[in-house]
């Protein structure tokens, strides 16, 4: 599909100039002129008052793929420090690049974060798309959408992995759209068919209980955000240098329209779920707030750090942050503790990949126990205690 | 003012069970529910309206036709009209599609100041339409909402959650703010709103209806595609631990030991 202009009806009035939200038509001399950024929605099409415009089937699927090369990946920053989800995509995109037979590049937006740079070689990209402006300090929506966007446009990568963090999921919609492609939410998995070289994007569904495989096949680039704490980093190789490639960065009036006024720090304890060895996590079967001072106990015993079940938190128990699961974290540590957790299958998608995993539960019958390596059917309050104390 | 709402009946995915024989989703029986992040946007239309006198909340969705009756639901919270994108045109579609029939659907309503949507759906959890359709709309968007601070003259201050706190944002409007569970506690229906609730109709629009071409929605309008869905893979059953109390603990500290783990 394609929006058209009908040459012998337009009066060069220019109203669909002004009404075309992705700026993508121009005038021409006289006529109106559509640009590579349209995205199809129609938005020219109510306002011409000549009937000049028509949406056309223009008899190609997609777009020409061929054109498109690369594996991108956002380097997602913030205070000037690389969001670990990020340092875990150069590792998958590079495993990817390699097989299709491509280059593994980064793109980074910030202001005055040139430390970056080398990092991100370090972490294996060939390349590095640079953009720096005070604008793009701290992750602004409109900002860095139109500075990626046009990165895109110009550049043509084949695939685009961003980290499923709240930037990520934020700031992937907005790049699909514009570009006219697709996006996959929160893949736990990525694949190259070995006969077409596509992108195979796998994620969870309905809350875990389904994955699903999903392709782009005409349209590029092939987008994905990644779940962090999915894929694991690569080694730091120091000294790794790569080719520097500056952005353009500039922004006229009315290109952003969102101000960030203030960035406030959560006052609670930083609960790092992704990167933690040891996780001890509560759940209904706790029976109340008191019941996370217990695994709290045992947690810090371990050196780990407490997580909770969507029952827990929903209860209000404790904090969203520390929620294991499809709609929480996932998680996969050397050792999980699953305390009065009945095992919800969005529960199991969260934390199944950990090393090793110990059900505590008083129902024999819950499906925690068919993931663990190790289930105990008993009332916590007297398990954990008595774990406690022979762990002195 | 004037406030849309995109709402979608989901599944109650808390409730959906696997087949172990089959390993396929058992559906039947599972109940249709607002999806939850979409009742905090609802919500948070309602409360505007209640401040401002003379707001009107308008909730669009796109669904099969039994998708009227969590519209009905909708407008027995308070809202003041109901419509519903509905034809086999408009299904399977992603995302990308979706908010293109949306977009199409809002454009057909009209002026707005604000749009409000659930930040996502517990059955794709994508979170990925509120922004796309900000894009088709041309307006700016901010998702993850936790907080409404100020409702000013042209632009509204809330607060983004973030990972680990949240940011304070200023957007222009008409914008799309995308609702989390720790904006608002939605409200219950009252009888009386349920019975006036019945009284209104809802409007059911298909492609036509919103002027636009079937091949940009649905199926056909989708960049992205299923290729193939299965169920995970169990993993394999571990030891049950067996004994007193203490002898249950001690086995386990003897194993986890053996495996390194502690």
């Amino acid at each position: 599909m394609a929006v058209r202009i009908i040459e012998e009806k337009c009066k060069g009035c220019t109203k669909c100039v002004k009404a075309c939200p992705f700026e993508a038509i121009s005038m021409n001399g006289k006529l109106a002129d559509i640009g590579p950024s349209c995205t199809n929605c129609g938005a020219c099409l109510d306002v011409c008052p000549f009937g000049a415009i028509e949406q056309v089937d223009d008899g190609k699927q997609g777009m020409d793929i061929t054109k498109y090369h690369d594996v991108w990946v956002f380097a997602e920053q913030r205070d000037g420090e690389l969001m670990g989800v990020s340092i875990e995509l150069l590792g998958e995109g590079k495993r990817l690049a390699q097989e299709i037979g491509c280059k593994l590049c980064a793109v980074l937006c910030g202001e005055n974060v040139d430390h970056l740079v080398d990092e991100l070689y370090e972490y294996g990209a060939e390349k590095v798309y640079y953009a720096s402006a005070p604008e793009l300090k701290t992750y602004n929506t409109d900002a860095y959408t139109k500075v990626i966007y046009e990165a895109i446009i110009k550049y043509k990568p084949e695939i685009v992995l961003l980290g499923a963090t709240h930037i990520g999921r934020d700031l992937g919609p907005c790049l699909a759209v514009k570009c006219g492609t697709g996006l996959t939410a929160d893949c736990t998995k990525l694949d190259i068919d070995p006969t077409d070289k596509k992108l195979m994007q796998t994620r969870p569904a309905f809350g875990g209980n389904l994955m699903a495989t999903i392709l782009c096949p005409n349209h590029r680039p092939q987008m994905s955000t990644v779940r962090p704490g999915v894929m694991s980093k690569p080694e730091r190789v120091p000294g790794a240098k790569g080719e520097l490639v500056k952005l353009d960065a500039s922004f006229k009036e009315g290109d952003i329209r969102m101000k960030v006024l203030e960035v406030v720090k959560a006052v609670t304890e930083k609960v790092s779920l992704t990167d933690a060895k040891v996780i001890v996590s509560g759940g209904a079967g706790l029976g109340g707030p008191e019941g996370f001072q217990l695994i709290k106990k045992l947690a810090d015993r371990l050196g780990g750090v407490v997580g909770a079940s969507r029952a827990a938190v929903d209860a209000g128990w404790i904090d969203h942050s520390h929620q294991v699961g499809q709609t929480g974290t996932t998680v996969k540590p050397d050792l999980y503790i699953a305390c009065g957790i009945s095992g919800a299958i969005q529960h199991l998608a969260g934390m199944q990949t950990s090393k090793i995993i110990v059900a505590i539960n008083k129902n024999e019958d819950a499906p925690i126990f068919e993931v663990a390596d190790y289930g105990i059917v008993g009332d916590l309050y007297k398990v954990i205690p008595a774990l406690l104390e022979a762990l002195g | 003012m004037k406030i849309i709402v995109c709402a979608k009946q989901v599944p109650d995915t808390n409730e959906v069970k696997i087949d172990p024989v089959k390993g396929t989703l058992i559906r039947e029986g599972v109940p249709s529910i607002l999806n939850p992040d979409d009742a905090n946007a609802l919500e948070a239309a309602l409360q505007i309206k209640d401040n401002n006198p003379g707001t009107t909340v308008t909730v669009i969705s796109m669904g099969p036709p039994q998708a009227s009756y969590m519209l009905r639901e909708c407008l027995a919270m308070g809202a003041d009209e109901a419509v519903l994108l509905s034809s086999r045109a408009f299904g399977g579609a992603d995302t990308c599609a979706t908010s293109t029939a949306l977009a199409a659907g809002i454009r057909k309503i009209g002026d707005f100041d604000i749009i409000f949507a659930g930040r996502q759906a517990i059955d794709g959890d994508t979170a990925q339409v509120g922004p796309q359709l900000a894009q088709r709309l041309g307006i700016p968007s901010v998702t993850y909402v936790q907080k409404i601070r100020e409702i000013k003259e042209n632009s509204v201050v809330v607060e983004r959650a973030l990972e680990d706190g949240y940011e304070v944002i200023e957007v222009q409007r008409p914008c799309l703010l995308t609702a989390i569970k720790e904006l608002n506690e939605p409200r219950y229906m009252t009888i009386f709103q349920i019975e006036e609730a019945y009284k209104k109709e809802i409007k059911i629009w298909d492609e036509n209806d919103v002027n636009v071409s079937p091949d940009v929605i649905g199926l056909k309008g989708s960049p992205t595609q299923v290729f193939r869905s299965f169920t995970p893979p169990p993993k394999g059953k571990g030891e049950m631990l067996t004994g007193t109390v203490n002898e249950m603990v001690n086995a386990l500290i003897a194993k986890l030991t053996e495996k390194h783990v502690l």
